[in-house]
């Protein structure tokens, strides 16, 4: 039978598709923090997200994949789409360019990367656990309930929060009109 | 990172290997079956709205009209694709095309009959409502991009209506999923064979229907596209096939909607006499007329009835049932 892997050696086209998944993250990521239209930078985030989505498509989780779409792409760049829209329109003057501005920003920036990189650097990275199939729904739901339970009630605790206080804000701003 | 070493890299060659013709094969089935299908739904849209309006419906070309949307579809190939000037080009140009991705990527995981299926996937139902969510962003992008102050409101609307829907639909699948453990499409309907799910769960599939018809943008819920106040909302400035693909998506998303609900509900496959393959079209396209009549019975909801039905309706009676579905999975 005719197979893909007797034109293209298999490994060529698993790098093709991590490197591709990882250029769409990247062109995303930069589309969104770059371009001075901020539906464009939305979309950007989205296309960022997709490639994220493919990145644990690659890595073996179907689930986790499919909730990164479904989530990501789905909930938040539609929700922030809603937020956009609902604000009153207004057109955003480009704030000016202060030097110390842009120095400060990019100190920050680079002590922050500089940090990020030297941890990635310094932890001992093991071997991937093996997969003989798709375990992720199973294995994730039991370890979310047991293993990293505090975690989980914490992040539910922190999005609770976050509801209460966009309620309270959204309040107080009523009241002031 | 030596990506060759990981375990798992010979599942996905699995994929490319053996089971590639048979995938193969299955999308060259989608690609000719979608836009056959929607002509043959857009002729039956017509000609349903037409026997309830007490008139015939299209007549003229072929034996009682048959060969319309065939004729309408190559009218639509020869037009000009007109791209209005002060438009976001890039956006304006990818809008279509996206748009068609979810509608595609949709009949991947669906089991028609138990043989046929291009592909089972452990995540078939997600992989389906993760991809529609694709579908709103072009949506937003076609009217976005047009410059055009309908586009604008249709968009709107669309963001707002499928947030809004996309909850009480996600809730409704979820009661079956917990019945039935698995998002597998196949292990969904066998669990069906000997009594379909919508005798346990009335109430998840009656708002499953209603979740559909709302995110696929059909009547009364057709806000997205009101012909009355919005011109064609999102695509009134889109022409010749780029229109058309729209068109060609929602009919598509709408049979892929039938056919969850198929799976999910109706026992797929599953029926006396015939074969499975002619049960799930049956159910299917039963489905789809549903939705063809109660669009041309009832009118178009307001805006805020809309909202309100999704928000204080809908979410509270899916969530009321799934919690019940899990107490009563608990005591059994």
């Amino acid at each position: 039978m005719t197979t893909i892997s007797d034109f293209i050696p298999p490994i060529i086209v698993a790098q093709g598709a991590f490197w591709l998944m990882v250029a769409l993250t990247l062109a995303g990521a930069f589309i969104a923090v770059t371009l001075p239209k901020i539906l464009h930078n939305i979309l950007g985030l989205a296309l960022s997200m997709f490639g994220v989505t493919g990145i644990y498509l690659f890595l073996g989780s179907q689930f986790v994949a499919m909730m990164q779409l479904l989530i990501y792409v789905g909930a938040i760049c539609i929700t922030y789409i809603f937020a956009i829209m609902l604000s009153p329109p207004q057109e955003l003057d480009q704030p000016k360019k202060r030097k110390t501005k842009v120095i400060a920003a990019l100190i920050v920036s680079v002590v922050a990367f500089i940090g990020m990189i030297q941890m990635i650097i310094s932890v001992n990275w093991g071997p991937g656990t093996t997969l003989t199939r798709d375990w992720s729904i199973k294995t994730l739901g039991q370890q979310l309930l047991t293993r990293y339970f505090l975690v989980f009630e914490l992040i539910s605790l922190l999005l609770a929060i976050a509801i209460i206080g966009a309620i309270m804000i959204a309040g107080i701003g009523q009241k002031r009109d | 990172m030596n990506i060759t070493q990981l375990p798992y890299i010979k599942d996905i060659f699995a994929f490319m290997g053996s089971d590639l013709m048979a995938a193969v094969i299955g999308l060259l089935i989608i690609a000719v079956f979608v836009p056959l299908n929607v002509a043959f739904l857009v002729l039956v849209e017509r000609k349903v709205a037409g026997h309830i309006q007490l008139r015939p419906g299209p007549m003229e070309v072929g034996p009682h009209g048959i060969l319309q949307t065939l004729i309408d579809a190559v009218k639509l190939l020869g037009k000009e694709m007109v791209t209005p000037g002060m438009t976001d080009k890039v956006l304006f140009f990818l809008a279509p095309i996206l748009v068609v991705v979810p509608a595609f990527v949709g009949w991947v995981p669906i089991s028609f009959s138990p043989i046929m299926q291009i592909r089972e996937m452990n995540v078939g139902v997600l992989l389906i409502f993760s991809f529609s969510s694709i579908s709103i962003l072009s949506i937003l992008m076609a009217g976005w991009s047009s410059n055009n102050k309908y586009s604008l409101i249709g968009a709107v609307r669309a963001v707002a209506q499928n947030v809004a829907y996309e909850i009480p639909l996600l809730l409704s699948t979820m009661s079956v999923i917990i019945m039935t453990n698995t998002f597998r499409m196949s292990e969904i309907v066998n669990a069906q064979s000997s009594v379909w799910h919508i005798l346990y769960q009335p109430v998840a599939a009656i708002i499953f229907i209603i979740a559909t018809t709302a995110e696929c943008n059909r009547a009364p819920f057709d806000l997205v596209e009101a012909e009355s106040e919005l011109v064609s909302g999102f695509h009134t400035e889109y022409t010749g096939m780029r229109f058309s693909l729209f068109f060609l998506a929602e009919y598509t998303n709408m049979v892929i909607a039938a056919s969850m609900a198929t799976v999910l509900f109706l026992g797929g496959w599953f029926g006396p006499f015939f074969p499975g393959l002619i049960w799930f079209v049956i159910k299917v396209y039963f489905l789809i007329f549903v939705v063809m009549w109660v669009r041309w019975t009832y009118p178009r909801l307001r805006f805020d009835q809309l909202m309100n039905f999704a928000w204080k309706v809908l979410i509270p009676i899916a969530l009321v049932n799934l919690l019940i579905t899990a107490i009563v999975l608990k005591v059994i």
